[in-house]
């Protein structure tokens, strides 16, 4: 028997009966739009908890000797736990089990997932690894202080915090983490491959779907190096291996450890480390190109060389990872080598960011609340890809190596940009997820404060960094380098994070009242082309479609086509009834 | 390309290369399989890595630790009427498993003709096959942990021996289990007609069958860079 595709099949081979009961719907649910929202919500509850930590150790740096709950030791379990909080457990599982759980089906014309039950297990799995992380808290020594890069000996050697259960609840909830992405993953990659409906070719995807497919591949791929890095520490820390110990004194006594290579933990951690990065950003890039397409009412600019670039940037994003331990002691030639091809990524990244401006250029903007968060992204992420230059180059990072130079580039670039985009996209996409509109004025003040708040957050960061002050430092104490300046200016960068943070209540305020209180939507508010916005219910229900599958017959960014009678074009528009816009490419 | 491509939803695509893309990113599926199998090969890529991860970090080890290396062919050597055959278990497991690969191709083979009972016992043959690996490794690892081998340390030499020996094979042992627990469970399945009310669709035994193979192709490498090294 010929294998048949999911779009060519009988309907009636695959309605499958509505979950009923209340447990079945919304807990136990194989539903990727439930499973996307319990992800998100999780994914976001546990930032909002990165984001007190984060408040709690600025407050330290702002203002020192004034709090006495925050000693040395907590000041590195905060910081600690917010690194890796913020990176894997709220923006990988926010854009990958969030919005790639939401969008992919329903973006590419697909009813569910390939395997729902699996990605049920996803979701439930990474549940777990959040209690895990967060059990860490809770026992004797704490979590864990190693910072985020958890690099050994230190993170296993006495006089670290949370050295004894804390690292190893850390590495668990890692490991259990990588399995639920896993699970996830597989089902987001084979659904694009396999799962889309009729006439969607991968070159007419939306660019939400290609970034956030390959940041799925480039996860499968990198995070394996974080799961054996993890397994081996474990072995270390539990029965005493030396992978990575070398043999050494601590507090005071020889070790039993000898032989092992801290350097190659290092290596393993960045060969996950970087391509995080770009799990992070490819995501973003992607829904920041449908965002600024869709409310400056014009196509992308440039849509095939958008997806060559992503591709691009994810084959490179494997050959860089060595530019994170220039002073880690290293070849010079590997120095030479891996500045070259940071320096290389830079052109792809370069070119969307061209693309970006490109497609506002002469268009119909309207500064509606994703809009705004999406231009946002243009600024910040311009901000940080060009002190990534500063930083790629080996000579230049020597000295700004460890210093807030550092914290404040990768803050600008994969902390602050991928978060505005995680902002537009809520409120860009919250009336198909709610039936229900957002309130634009709390919107809008939410994104100035948020806005104008990193930039006096980080800006001043950039220059404390150039002054050379050390990251990682529970206080500075009287040091002759540091200007008085610079203590100021970190009173004033916590009182920013302060303020920072309780926007964030603005958001959370206008997400939930909305629920309730926000005008009916409609469902295309935005008067866009893709699929999600042509479902025949408002939220989609089970089964996204009803009856029968879309098909597709054009890209998905067919706005201001001439001669159409709108100023855009559903891909489910035949080309005989209103032309293609599109000057290139698949339709002529 | 004689004629000009079409979607199926009935749209023109274009010639040359840009017509080799389009036909490689065709609507509706990339390659012509099920999803299962699909997801199989994308999962063994993912476990590829976590493999070639473990094998690259147990060579740095070995050159980053000081101590020697103990000799794998004596270590490994088991005593044969008082003569010592290097290698000689690790040489009758491998065959034992690559035999295996074997049987797994011929069940997949018996799978497509929808001969359900020859299909049901080839796969049992695999699985015991493969069970007999693991009674193996856990025969070496008796031997060798009462010679006073231990993942911190050994009588033989550098300490990192032991380690990466019972995390790697350990590992491999582990997917080699579950792997065997996966055919007994499609295999059950087969017998008692599951697949049959399904379409008659055995494809799921390929499915398993990639696994199979991938699990022993890992050990031809295991073989190669830990023991013959």
């Amino acid at each position: 028997m010929a294998y048949v595709s999911i779009a060519d099949r009988d309907h009636e081979i695959e309605h499958h009966d509505d979950p009923q009961t209340f447990v079945a719907k919304y807990v136990w649910s194989q539903d990727h739009k439930v499973i996307a929202i319990q992800y998100g919500g999780l994914a976001i509850l546990i930032g909002l908890f990165g984001m007190v930590l984060s408040s709690m150790f600025r407050l330290q740096l702002g203002f020192p000797d004034t709090f006495d709950f925050i000693n040395p030791e907590n000041y590195y379990q905060f910081v600690t736990l917010h690194g890796m909080i913020m990176v894997v457990y709220l923006l990988t599982a926010l854009f990958l089990g969030g919005f790639g759980n939401y969008l992919i089906p329903l973006q590419v014309g697909s009813r569910d997932m390939v395997f729902p039950f699996m990605n049920m297990l996803s979701v439930w799995v990474y549940a777990l690894s959040v209690v895990i992380l967060m059990a860490s808290f809770f026992v004797p020594g704490g979590a864990t202080g190693a910072g985020w890069t958890l690099y050994p000996p230190q993170a296993i050697s006495p006089g670290t915090p949370g050295v004894d259960l804390g690292i190893v609840l850390m590495l668990v909830s890692l490991a259990v983490f990588i399995v639920a992405f896993t699970m996830g993953g597989l089902n987001y990659v084979t659904t694009v491959l396999q799962a889309r409906c009729r006439g969607m070719t991968l070159m007419r995807m939306p660019l939400s779907v290609w970034g956030i497919f390959m940041a799925t591949i480039l996860g499968l791929l990198a995070f394996p190096a974080l799961l054996v890095s993890a397994i081996m520490m474990l072995l270390d820390k539990l029965i005493g291996t030396s992978f990575f110990m070398p043999a050494m004194m601590a507090a005071g006594e020889v070790t039993e450890y000898g032989g092992g290579s801290p350097v190659l933990f290092q290596h393993l951690f960045w060969f996950f480390g970087h391509p995080e990065v770009y799990i992070v950003a490819l995501p973003a890039f992607g829904i920041v190109s449908d965002l600024l397409s869709v409310h400056a009412r014009k196509n992308i600019f440039g849509y095939r060389m958008m997806v060559w670039a992503i591709l691009a940037i994810g084959g490179l994003s494997f050959i860089v990872w060595a530019h994170h331990m220039y002073v880690s002691g290293m070849n010079p030639y590997f120095g030479f080598f891996f500045a070259t091809t940071t320096l290389i990524i830079a052109v792809p990244t370069a070119l969307k960011v061209y693309n970006w401006v490109l497609t506002l250029w002469q268009g119909n903007i309207h500064l509606r609340v994703p809009m705004l968060f999406a231009i946002g992204f243009i600024f910040t992420f311009t901000h940080g890809g060009l002190t990534g230059l500063f930083l790629g180059n080996v000579t230049i990072d020597l000295p700004l190596s460890d210093t807030y130079f550092v914290v404040a580039h990768f803050h600008m670039v994969m902390g602050v940009s991928p978060v505005l985009v995680v902002f537009g996209a809520i409120y860009h996409w919250y009336p198909k997820m709610t039936g229900r509109m957002y309130n634009e004025t709390l919107g809008k003040w939410h994104f100035w404060l948020t806005f104008l708040g990193t930039y006096s957050l980080y800006l001043p960061m950039h220059y404390i960094g150039f002054l050379g002050v050390p990251r990682r430092y529970f206080a500075m104490g009287n040091t002759d380098f540091m200007p008085d300046s610079a203590i100021t200016l970190n009173t004033s960068m916590t009182i920013s994070a302060l303020i920072i943070a309780a926007t964030q209540l603005i958001f959370l305020y206008n997400i939930i009242v909305s629920l309730k209180k926000g005008e009916k939507a409609g469902g295309n508010p935005w008067k866009a082309t893709s699929l999600e916005w042509l479902t025949p219910d408002t939220p989609p229900k089970h089964g996204n479609w009803g009856h029968d599958l879309p098909v597709v017959h054009r890209w998905a960014y067919d706005y201001a086509v001439p001669g159409a009678p709108d100023d855009y074009t559903p891909q489910t528009v035949p080309a005989d009834e209103v032309p293609v816009g599109r000057d290139h490419g698949v339709d002529h | 390309m004689s004629e000009a491509a079409v979607t199926s939803s009935g749209d023109v695509l274009p010639d040359g290369t840009k017509g080799f893309v389009e036909d490689f990113s065709a609507d509706k599926q990339a390659f012509q399989v099920p999803w299962g199998k699909a997801m199989m090969w994308i999962f063994l890529l993912s476990d590829t890595f976590i493999f070639s991860i473990f094998l690259v970090s147990y060579m740095k080890v070995r050159m980053s630790t000081t101590d020697p290396w103990p000799n794998p062919s004596i270590v490994f050597g088991l005593e044969v009427g008082g003569v010592s055959v290097p290698l000689l278990l690790i040489a009758i497991m491998t065959f034992i498993l690559i035999t295996s690969s074997g049987t797994m191709a011929l069940a997949v083979n018996m799978g497509y003709r929808k001969d359900k009972k020859k299909t049901f016992w080839l796969m049992v043959a695999t699985a015991a096959l493969g069970a007999s690996f693991v009674g193996m490794q856990a025969f070496e690892w008796t031997k060798l942990i009462s010679e006073g081998v231990r993942p911190w340390g050994n009588p033989f030499g550098a300490a990192q021996f032991g380690s990466s020996f019972f995390m790697i094979t350990g590992f491999h042992g582990m997917h080699v289990s579950a792997g065997v627990i996966y055919l007994l469970v499609v295999a059950n399945r087969v017998r008692t007609g599951f697949y049959e009310r399904r379409g008659n669709n055995y494809e799921i035994v390929e499915v398993a069958g990639l696994y199979w193979h991938f699990v022993d192709l890992v050990w031809v490498f295991i073989f190669a860079l830990f023991y013959l090294w």
